[in-house]
């Protein structure tokens, strides 16, 4: 089966991860790894694996989308880069997947509302945050039983799983995630906090969903719907898990999570990169799926 | 004559901001309002207003206050003839809007505090906050959770980012002078003579005041404390306590001796919810160097689930949790719940 051809802009933690996880694929073909700094580890990875590689950022690569037949563009560098690079691709008519905070595009998380960006033939998507990720499917799975009035999630995550990008704008985080519970999750009024957790060895990724129901919890339906979210996030994250809960509470109803990673490029601890760069293949997957389809790789 | 004869004291109060962790955020307009104006007239020159977990703290995971930062700050500020007002902000639960917010409400001082290894987290807030002209402090917390030099650094961070201020902050009342006074002559020797260092203590092990005395000593101006100790776990250090000490001593702080009594006596403990003394658990607190935000958390969770709060306690500070995991409580006394029935 043909693959749709793809580049990865971005050669840090969260682009290298991408690259490993995207050469299992059956549908994506990452043959273009592009970066900033030419001794970067990534780069240096994607060359010994004969992807493509140029140090140059976008640039770089432009010339060669169309000789490379290049679809399907991944960028996770920076926000701020984010317009120009997203600018610069969709111009040649290149489906961009945007895993930094830019949020140009519609959020998308796929178990909730891939299939509904799909059919809309959406052509810049932007997968939230990692706490986003981790944290939005159980608010969903709660809002589709019934009215959440109010959606909070804390995400906990290993210090050396946060980057430099994160650590300068936190508050684009805690915005960004807790906008998507609102939009994404269904949660009428959304709050998002992060903490930052230095021991080693490293804590796997866990969070904690609390989300307050307009009327009392149906707890039975809610079990159920978060049983299945849960089976539904482990088709791409399989180290996806209910720790606890649902815990209900009066009007409270509570999920923890943990998140740990496959263990690619970045450590197992660090699930929270990890649901991220499933997420996104996963949503490359899907446009992938139909491109191939419709004999328009 | 003392070490500290001489040495010019800031006192900062914590009574309106630390002190709702034990009042569950729960203090009423007029207390705040008393309250802050008994200190004005005590002439303690820094009074902290927010919710217990700074701006932006109303939630489910920390509690949801009686009143909003800004009701809180709108009610204060204007009734204060001397004092000045600091918010607390922490990186991941507030943000540069509740900063604004806060300057908008007339705050003079904005604190920002990260776990004492995360500095760098606090680069846009403590940026934000200086372009205002504000007086900035970096409250560096859980400081004994990190080695003085590694400390040094971090303080050096927000030193760079335009704190003119850095805290050394022993949130879960786990240090003893001696680690008080590595600390500070650590960070004293990498900052710049004109940045302040301060130092906030927990009563968790009784040692706010010996604590604080040390930090004094060893170059720190500005000390936190509460009236009547009103603040997490077994409190902070006792205010009127440390005035009366430093009288004694001969340091100079500006504060009325007898104002500052009678607010803690007549103001504070009739509000307390609970006497705010070192019971088991905040000894466990301050032995096993856990949070202090974190008892009630655990006693709630203890009544629900059935499970010691004391081992609740022990799990957190086994897990290495720092502040803000107050949702890891239910989490750990669900597992304890599990295992004792060896499920």
């Amino acid at each position: 089966m043909k693959k749709v051809k793809a580049a990865i802009i971005g050669s840090g933690n969260i682009g290298t991860d991408l690259l490993f996880k995207a050469r299992r694929s059956e549908w994506i073909d990452p043959v273009w790894l592009v970066g900033i700094d030419e001794a970067s580890d990534g780069l240096a990875r994607a060359r010994q694996l004969g992807v493509k590689v140029t140090h140059a950022g976008v640039d770089g690569l432009l010339p060669h989308v169309d000789g490379d037949g290049v679809r399907i563009a991944f960028d996770a560098t920076s926000a701020y880069v984010h317009a120009e690079n997203a600018r610069k691709l969709q111009a040649k008519g290149v489906r961009m997947i945007d895993l930094t905070p830019a949020a140009i595009g519609p959020y998308c998380i796929p178990p909730v509302n891939l299939q509904a960006h799909y059919d809309s033939r959406e052509m810049n998507l932007n997968m939230v945050s990692c706490g986003g990720q981790a944290t939005v499917p159980m608010v969903y799975a709660v809002s589709r039983v019934q009215e959440v009035e109010y959606g909070e999630i804390v995400a906990t995550v290993a210090s050396r799983s946060v980057g430099p990008g994160t650590r300068k704008n936190i508050d684009e985080f805690t915005r960004t995630t807790a906008a998507a519970v609102e939009k994404v999750g269904g949660a009428r009024r959304g709050k998002a906090i992060i903490i930052i957790n230095p021991a080693e060895p490293p804590l796997i990724m866990r969070d904690t969903i609390h989300c307050r129901t307009t009327e009392a919890p149906r707890q039975a339906e809610i079990e159920e719907s978060v049983r299945r979210m849960i089976t539904e996030v482990q088709r791409y994250v399989p180290g996806y898990k209910l720790k606890n809960g649902p815990v209900f509470d009066g009007h409270r109803v509570t999920t923890f999570v943990e998140v740990e990673g496959l263990g690619d490029y970045l450590p197992k601890y660090a699930g929270n990169l990890d649901i991220m760069t499933a997420a996104a293949l996963r949503t490359a997957e899907m446009f992938a799926e139909r491109m191939v389809k419709e004999g328009r790789s | 004559m003392s070490a500290i004869t001489g040495k010019e004291v800031v006192l900062h109060d914590m009574t309106l901001r630390d002190g709702m962790h034990p009042k569950r955020h729960q203090m009423t307009l007029e207390q705040m309002v008393s309250v802050a104006t008994g200190l004005d007239e005590a002439g303690v020159p820094l009074i902290e207003v927010t919710h217990g977990d700074g701006m932006g703290g109303a939630s489910v995971n920390y509690g949801f206050p009686l009143h909003s930062d800004e009701e809180y700050l709108r009610a204060v500020v204007p009734r204060l003839k001397r004092s000045r007002v600091s918010a607390l902000l922490l990186p991941g639960i507030g943000t540069v809007d509740d900063l604004a917010l806060a300057v908008d409400c007339g705050v003079s001082t904005v604190r920002v505090a990260t776990h004492c290894t995360e500095a760098d987290v606090s680069e846009q807030h403590i940026a934000s906050a200086r372009k205002r002209g504000l007086d900035t402090v970096g409250f560096l917390m859980m400081a004994h959770m990190t080695p003085p030099e590694a400390l040094a650094t971090q303080a050096k961070l927000m030193e760079s980012y335009g704190a003119n201020c850095v805290y050394i902050t022993d949130s879960a009342g786990y240090m003893l002078p001696d680690d008080v006074e590595v600390r500070i002559d650590a960070v004293r020797a990498a900052l710049r003579p004109e940045t302040e260092i301060g130092f906030h203590g927990h009563h968790n092990l009784a040692m706010g005041i010996a604590n604080s005395l040390r930090a004094i000593e060893r170059g720190a101006r500005r000390i936190d404390g509460s009236a009547a100790g009103l603040g997490a776990g077994a409190g902070n250090t006792p205010l009127e306590v440390l005035v009366a000490v430093l009288e004694r001593m001969g340091a100079s702080h500006g504060v009325d001796l007898n104002r500052i009594m009678d607010v803690a006596e007549d103001l504070v403990v009739p509000m307390m919810d609970h006497p705010v003394r070192i019971d088991r658990d905040a000894l466990v607190l301050g032995y096993a160097g856990v949070y202090s935000s974190f008892l009630l958390f655990a006693k709630r969770a203890s009544e629900r689930y059935g499970v010691s709060s004391r081992d609740i306690l022990v799990e957190m500070g086994r897990q290495k949790t720092v502040g803000g995991q107050e949702d890891m409580i239910e989490d750990v006394a669900l597992d304890l719940a599990r295992r004792a029935r060896g499920a």
